[in-house]
């Protein structure tokens, strides 16, 4: 058996503030051989990052505090307290990090090349030009496409995937023992995950390194990890290998995670209801300008010709990866954005209809959006947010009954009618996206947009907003459009099914019929990176 | 229910009496935990307060006299010198021997700390002015024979009140203005910056030498030509703070409810922006005083005879030989913009997001919330 490579045993982790301890990890213990993958699995703040950021030691210290036994032990060297020079050398040369979003994990100022380089200058001490040979090297290495140009793009000119490809390859610069992967492909789209997960698993058995990886997502970890250890509330629940973990779970918190995918299918309504929105040939185009003159010279085509027809108590979901031009549509449909082609809502053409006249209407369609820490005011209470709505269209005859509506909403989506006198900032995500959707029902709308309201949520969360958005269905009779990139979330709310990819329709059919028996190559891609992560070569995704 | 709403209030706090959210609460904590600045502030109230009432601390008239069974009060009336047994029909002059007499041997009068205000010329001076200090005058007088400290209680008193004003009105301006550009963006954004960039390329100093050749400059025409500048100090953050909160969820949600522009740039953004907005208000506070001190000095500013702090500096360098003049100048311009700097700290410091507060922070539950379900305290931006 190999050395033991990082051994953290009774680890806690306190923050500190002015009258409240908070205590976000407590006596975590596990081991990372060499060449191992392991895997560190809860839901938001049950403490994994904490944890994984405690091996550098890289928290606020000291706000943040280690309780005394905890021992962090890197190739038998105590790391907790160590001195700044040791953790230096540790830090980026024996041990790197990849983080969840690359987008503000680069430098915006800094060309490709240059971060690399520095990573190498500064560790290895390489010369510009050996730098810059082990950089296209490293770029090859994590099959960056066009390794040469890329040297010169900066963050913005890449995409998601090519970024996180930086990043790894900037982790991997200084082939360190061990790589901590926090929640590495959460922010990217479901085909670039399942790539980057190949990259990281053929990385590490080409490089031999020992990988510590965060997530929240059961599958990525049955697809990456040897070892898992489940999170809860700062303490690790239950450890184990993958297959004890997925077959036999003990813990009841474990067995609670495992169950916690959405299921079911769509709320079962007539074919023949009538349509509540019909759009025809609907276009988005944005202008690009150029020159002085600022001249037009050419389109974005964000929402290229798609008609949809959405009926009475019917879910159509419109799946895409990000930039396919999902939600522009949806936003469109509202008339939030300026778009040609016919819309009608409930027979009545709202194209062209000025905002005033459409005020009346804006009543029936509503809009719940994917963020629910940013489609919330911070400054208005919930009972404000919640009854802004009735103040505008005048419903409710006085205050009272107005309050009355307000708790009705509040219970309609299972929240105690006593937080509409709190603060955004005092609920969780899942209890932010449920103010959200009471928003938007307490208006009675008869069509709703739901632009991804699940993907920003755990998963056990995803489930019970599902459930929550299938009864309110069926009890209103709502019409949906349902966007997400998620189609595990799709399958379980929708009637039909629409793929879009830059701005148009690849396939359009009936959810099971899509289900089983895809067509198009790229929907196929799609299913295959989503539900079993497989990442399908070539010409169908782009990289 | 009862038990509900009491659960409610008691999430939270009180200040002054009003309720105030969590996130004011914390804010208010974090102020106070910044004891330099706390201090200050409250320094800076009680010499504000004090110098508010500058005629009743120091004044040449009593603020109460007791003459033969009735009681006058100089401060707020202007009795004839006949009125206490005088000879003139001019207004008493109670700091005259004579009249002190007639008044003290029929009755009484109670007088302020300070026996000049900062116009009163002291005629009794045992040396020429600008003379030393002593027991009189604490910090001597200037060279037109006024007492320092009445001078500089009123001088303090007219730097603030200027300051405050030009800070509030210049904040309504600019927050408007910054306000409609950052919301409606375009055009509209980009003349306007434009004809910012002209503006504040305008010789202000120049303006005001101008200005003073014509008028004799007031507070009010002092006043008034700052605020054709100041007010742009506040348009870069809250154009800033409406351009990015124009592409926010919650503005969107606003307006798929069909909320008009006006209440959403009132209801949903105006809130967001205040922060920055507020922060920087203690420093123009600062930067105002800085520039009415600097112009007084220049001799541009208010008019002559009036009490300020920029005056006695000017003074200060016409008589180098009576050096308490320049250092007393030095001390309290000093102490005052210290304060002001100390207090902007500790405001910046309490709106400062990413300090870590203490506080209720996300449950981490995530389902359905009962009544009894309490929000557990979890950290922001970690785990």
């Amino acid at each position: 058996m190999a050395e033991t490579l990082l051994q953290v045993a009774r680890l806690g982790v306190e923050f500190r503030q002015p009258g409240n301890t908070v205590r976000a990890v407590k006596n975590v213990s596990f081991d990372i051989e060499q060449g191992e993958t392991v895997a560190l699995v809860g839901e938001s703040g049950s403490g994994k990052s904490v944890t994984a950021l405690s091996v550098l030691q890289l928290l606020p210290y000291p706000v943040a505090a280690h309780t005394p036994g905890s021992s962090i032990r890197f190739r038998g060297r105590e790391l907790v307290g160590a001195d700044e020079n040791v953790l230096r050398a540790v830090r980026g040369d024996q041990v790197s990090m990849i983080f969840q979003e690359p987008m503000i994990s680069l430098n915006p100022l800094h060309i490709v090349e240059k971060q690399i380089n520095e990573v190498l200058m500064v560790h290895k001490g390489l010369s510009r030009n050996a730098a810059r040979a082990r950089t296209l090297e490293l770029l090859d290495l994590v099959r960056l496409r066009d390794p040469e140009q890329r040297l010169k793009s900066y963050p913005h000119q890449l995409s998601g995937g090519q970024r996180q490809r930086v990043m790894i390859a900037m982790a991997l610069a200084n082939e360190p023992d061990l790589l901590i992967a926090d929640e590495p492909t959460t922010a990217v789209d479901v085909t670039i995950q399942a790539q980057i997960l190949e990259l990281l698993n053929d990385l590490q058995a080409r490089l031999g390194m020992a990988m510590l990886f965060i997530t929240h997502d059961l599958s990525v970890v049955r697809k990456m990890a040897s070892r898992v250890h489940v999170m809860h509330a700062g303490s690790v629940v239950e450890s184990g290998s993958v297959n004890e973990i997925f077959e036999r779970p003990q813990h009841p918190y474990t067995q609670r995670l495992l169950a916690a995918e959405p299921k079911g299918g769509a709320v079962a309504a007539p074919p023949d209801a009538p349509p509540v929105m019909t759009a025809q040939d609907i276009k988005v185009w944005f202008p690009v300008k150029a020159g002085v003159l600022r001249r037009t010279v050419g389109h974005v085509k964000a929402v290229n010709g798609i008609s949809v027809k959405v009926r009475q108590g019917h879910t159509v979901g419109v799946v895409g990866e990000s930039g396919s031009g999902k939600t522009t549509l949806g936003l469109a449909l509202l008339r939030l954005e300026k778009s040609k082609g016919s819309i009608e809502f409930d027979g009545r053409v709202i194209q062209g209809l000025s905002w005033k006249s459409l005020r009346p209407l804006r009543r029936e369609m509503q809009i719940v959006f994917q963020d629910p820490f940013g489609s919330l005011s911070p400054r208005m209470s919930v009972g404000q947010i919640i009854g802004e709505g009735l103040s505008v269209h005048g419903l409710g005859k006085d205050e009272a009954e107005r309050e009355q509506m307000i708790i009705e909403a509040l219970e309609e989506v299972y929240l105690d009618p006593d937080t509409r006198h709190r603060y955004p900032h005092e609920f969780s995500g899942g209890q932010r996206q449920r103010i959200a959707i009471a928003r938007a029902m307490i208006l009675k709308p008869r069509f709703v947009v739901l632009d991804e309201p699940t993907s920003a949520l755990d998963m056990s969360v995803q489930a019970q907003i599902v459930d929550l958005l299938r009864e309110l269905q069926a009890r209103h009779k709502l019409a949906y459009l349902f966007i997400s990139h998620d189609l595990k979330v799709i399958r379980a709310m929708s009637d039909e099914v629409m793929v879009m990819r830059d701005g148009q329709v690849v396939e359009h059919r009936p959810a099971d019929e899509i289900f089983d028996n895809p067509r198009a190559p790229y929907t196929r891609a799609l299913m295959a990176a989503a539900f079993d992560l497989e990442a399908v070569e070539e010409g169908a995704v782009r990289t | 229910m009862g038990k509900i709403e009491n659960n409610a209030a008691r999430s939270r706090g009180t200040f002054l009496g009003m309720k105030i959210s969590s996130i004011t609460e914390r804010r208010l904590h974090n102020f106070r935990s910044n004891k330099r600045g706390y201090w200050s502030l409250w320094i800076f109230l009680v010499l504000f307060t004090i110098t508010l009432f500058a005629e009743f601390v120091a004044n040449d008239k009593p603020f109460l006299a007791y003459y033969k069974g009735d009681v006058y009060m100089p401060i707020f009336q202007a009795y004839p010198e006949t009125a206490f047994g005088g000879e003139f029909l001019t207004e008493a002059d109670y700091r005259d021997p004579l009249v002190a007499r007639l008044i003290n041997d029929n009755g009484w009068m109670i007088w302020p700390i300070v026996r000049y205000n900062h116009r009163t010329v002291a005629w009794d001076l045992p040396a020429p002015a600008p003379s030393p200090p002593d027991n009189e005058h604490w910090l001597g007088t200037d060279d037109q024979a006024r007492d320092v400290v009445a001078r500089l209680i009123y001088g303090f008193r007219i730097s603030v009140l200027f300051g405050f004003a030009l800070t509030i009105v210049s904040a309504v301006v600019g927050v408007t203005a910054g306000a409609v550009q950052g919301y409606f963006g375009g055009w509209l954004d980009l003349l306007f910056q434009r004809f910012m960039e002209i503006w504040s390329g305008m010789p202000i100093l120049y303006l005001l030498i101008i200005l003073a050749s014509i008028v004799e400059p007031n507070f009010w025409w002092l006043l008034g030509v700052l605020l054709l500048f100041s007010w742009m100090g506040f348009v870069g953050v809250v154009r800033a703070e409406f351009l990015r909160a124009r592409n926010l969820d919650f503005i969107r949600a606003a307006r798929a409810l069909g909320v008009s522009d006006t209440m959403i740039m009132f209801r949903h953004v105006l809130p967001n922006a205040m922060v920055a907005t507020i922060t920087l208000m203690p420093f123009t506070l600062a930067g105002s005083v800085t520039i009415l001190t600097g112009f007084d000095f220049l001799g541009i500013g208010l008019p002559p005879g009036s009490a300020s702090l920029g005056e006695v500096l000017a003074q200060a360098i016409a008589n180098l030989q009576a050096p308490w003049l320049g250092l007393t100048a030095f001390f309290v311009i000093a102490t005052m913009l210290s304060l002001l700097m100390f207090i902007g700290e500790a405001v910046r410091d309490a709106f400062d997001p990413r300090k870590l507060f203490a506080g209720a922070l996300p449950p981490e539950d995530t389902g359905p919330v009962s009544a009894s379900t309490k929000p557990e305290p979890a950290t922001e931006g970690v785990g």
